[in-house]
């Protein structure tokens, strides 16, 4: 039995700095992860595409734009709506204080700004993914069928 | 068991959960695999191997975008690295597949190697059947980065495409064994880099070398035997087509996918589908034997008495190879066999 802890990191908006998101793909390696990184730009579709196609455990969007009030929001919502309930969101960058109290009632389990440690990271990372997962399967996720009710941003 | 049912319905959601359990292997994904293996072998699969930074992730990108024109589900599955001292991985591919990320039609799987060493992770052939069983009639494999020797992907592929670039080595590079000799095509991508036409040449001499043909010679078509003749030279049957692309514009690709059609129809017409087929499933079992048998070795042996005996070795008092004889024999005392 070979289990691995697999974490997707994404940069959902417009800003282009991806440092701090390599930064912390590099550190969960090191911890023995698995991290699919996309790389800029990414739309909420994309992330929860990637997400139900790599079944990961733990989902890290980092925002430096500001938009996390707009973006966090139709991530969690797409990711329910593919019946992805089970899945650990991480949200880091510049987020405001005032805002982190929205994001954890979104369901955001964790919300990391800058001078966090990467241990810490790590260690909430690995908590969240010993819980164990929901049952297979779920009927919006069938081929073909797009999750209703959700226009596509761009 | 539900989840394969689910799978083979096309339940993306199972697919990639399915996927995760061959990865990890033990009883329930065998069992998993048992019920699959009767959907399986409906879908060409085709591998994309070369070194790093030759184009694999775009070139694969752009195929994808040809077969869904086609009408066909594609299903991708991109192996990186595993690091060997931490066991972590950065899977990277997706990065230049950003145009398929939101095709329902096209299912993108990264896996990480976690050991394995040629080219390839212990569980992308299982990865592949869950796929092939769900339905997806195009599987594109894209190896790691690979040297010279990854060459595990012939085994699983039925067509073997190699990406090479310009200016990437003399001729004497297309001489040596490996990589090149499993090429069913091969593409020489970043075709507008000055050298593709040098690269495609000597690709072409590389490959006269073995096979009879017929070329221009001063004005004049003379018929030429291939030089290397006889019991030395490869059953020469399929000779391998070298193409140009350019993946970043998209060109090419129309021409590749046709190539690659044109193998499979050869395969299917001569036989040699069913002895790659053949062959493919001798290796499978008999990799799949060494590892249970081998799990099953050590099962028997505690790890004390493996540490022991590496202490022993280590002291210079025993050799390896008497001491694995030796662990043998006790597990066979044990009615290991």
């Amino acid at each position: 039995m070979d289990k691995r802890i697999r974490v997707l990191i994404a940069k959902p908006g417009l800003d282009g700095h991806d440092r701090g998101a390599k930064v912390v793909a590099r550190a969960l390696r090191d911890a023995g992860m698995e991290v699919i990184y996309t790389g800029l730009r990414q739309t909420p579709e994309m992330i929860a595409e990637a997400a139900l196609q790599e079944d990961v455990d733990v989902v890290g969007l980092s925002i430096l734009s500001g938009a996390h009030m707009a973006l966090v929001p139709r991530v969690m919502h797409l990711l329910k709506e593919y019946g992805l309930n089970d899945v650990a969101v991480f949200v880091g960058g510049i987020i405001p204080d005032e805002d982190v109290s929205a994001l954890r009632e979104l369901g955001v389990k964790g919300v990391y700004g800058p001078g966090t440690s990467l241990d810490d990271i790590v260690q909430a990372i690995r908590k969240e993914a010993a819980v164990p997962r929901t049952d297979y399967g779920n009927r919006h996720a069938s081929i073909g069928r797009r999750p209703p009710g959700y226009r596509p941003i761009d | 068991m539900e989840i394969v049912t689910q799978a083979l319905a096309g339940d993306r959601r199972a697919i990639a959960r399915l996927i995760s359990l061959v990865e990890q292997g033990g009883d329930e994904a065998r069992q998993a695999l048992s019920h699959l293996y009767p959907h399986t072998g409906q879908a060409h699969i085709v591998g994309i191997t070369g070194a790093p930074g030759t184009g694999k992730s775009t070139l694969v990108t752009e195929m994808a975008k040809v077969y869904r024109r086609q009408g066909l589900l594609v299903g991708i599955i991109g192996i990186d690295p595993t690091s060997p001292f931490s066991g972590g991985a950065i899977l990277g591919d997706r990065i230049r597949m950003r145009e398929l990320a939101t095709d329902p039609h096209i299912f993108i799987r990264s896996m990480a190697t976690r050991g394995s060493l040629g080219g390839l992770a212990r569980a992308t052939a299982d990865a592949v059947h869950v796929l092939d069983a769900a339905g997806y009639p195009m599987i594109l494999v894209e190896t790691v980065g690979a040297g010279q020797s990854e060459v595990d992907i012939a085994r699983t592929a039925h067509t073997t495409v190699v990406v090479q670039m310009p200016a990437s080595g003399d001729e004497i590079q297309a001489i040596k064994a490996g990589i090149l000799e499993i090429a069913d095509i091969i593409v020489v991508n970043k075709a507008d880099l000055p050298g593709a036409d040098n690269a495609v040449t000597a690709l072409q001499a590389m490959l006269d070398l073995n096979s009879t043909h017929t070329e221009w010679h001063h004005g004049q078509l003379r018929h030429v035997e291939g030089i290397v003749t006889g019991s030395a030279a490869t059953p020469a049957s399929w000779r391998p087509l070298v193409l140009k692309t350019c993946a970043l514009r998209g060109e090419g690709i129309v021409e590749l996918t046709a190539a690659i059609q044109a193998h499979w129809q050869y395969q299917c017409q001569s036989g040699l589908r069913q002895r790659r087929e053949h062959e493919r499933a001798a290796d499978e079992l008999r990799r799949i034997l060494r590892h249970a048998l081998l799990e099953r070795l050590l099962h028997q042996i505690s790890d004390q008495d493996l540490e022991g005996t590496v202490e022993r070795i280590v002291a210079r008092e025993q050799d390896p190879y008497s001491a694995a004889e030796a662990l043998i024999a006790e597990a066979r005392r044990a009615h290991f066999w």
